[in-house]
């Protein structure tokens, strides 16, 4: 599922205008999109949280040819599932 | 301090008209993200990142308190890759 199939569900299922379901998705991540840029968590309780990670830079090498290259350090979000979800995707 | 439902709820009541109705919207929101990685499939929300379900097969693992070999069971879990875009947006 995309983006714009989740648009088209929110809409149908709580009988919103294309548009107003579009600005509807669009703020909740826009808001997890800002906190995360901000360096803050995200937690939504039954789906799961976000958090920042930073990981220092380092020489690796190009698998490929063997040249030697530094990865800069940098900052990923990382997602741990919350418990429902994590219950529910899981094999009984 | 995290951004909780409670704060995205009160930005969606700027859009929609009352806290009460913002918050079952988001709960329908996540509820239909839900039902989708629970029958397996990925939720891709560009500019943001991919939520995929991954099958774990059973292996062998250890207890790292206690050393004991033990079975780990075969799993499904969900992961999340990140958008290069709010990638390039966070650093």
């Amino acid at each position: 599922m995309n983006k714009s199939q989740l648009i088209e569900a929110l809409a149908k299922e709580e009988n919103l205008a294309l548009k107003k379901a579009e600005e509807i998705v669009n703020t909740v991540f826009r808001d997890m999109e800002k906190a995360l840029i901000r360096g803050e968590r995200v937690e939504i309780r039954g789906f799961g949280s976000f958090k920042i990670k930073k990981y220092d830079g380092y020489q690796g090498r190009n698998p490929k040819t063997g040249e030697i290259i530094n990865v800069s350090p940098k900052k990923l979000p990382f997602f741990k599932v919350g418990k429902e979800l994590k219950e529910r995707v899981d094999i009984v | 301090m995290a951004l909780t439902k409670s704060e995205l709820i009160e930005n969606l009541a700027k859009i929609e008209s009352t806290r009460k109705k913002a918050g079952e919207i988001l709960e329908t929101l996540l509820e239909i993200i839900k039902k989708k990685l629970e029958n397996g499939e990925d939720v891709l929300i560009s500019g943001f990142g991919k939520f995929s379900v991954r099958e774990k097969r059973k292996r062998r693992g250890r207890n790292p308190a206690t050393g004991n070999d033990l079975i780990l069971s075969e799993r499904r879990v969900v992961t999340f890759n990140c958008s290069p875009v709010l990638r390039d947006k966070i650093n």
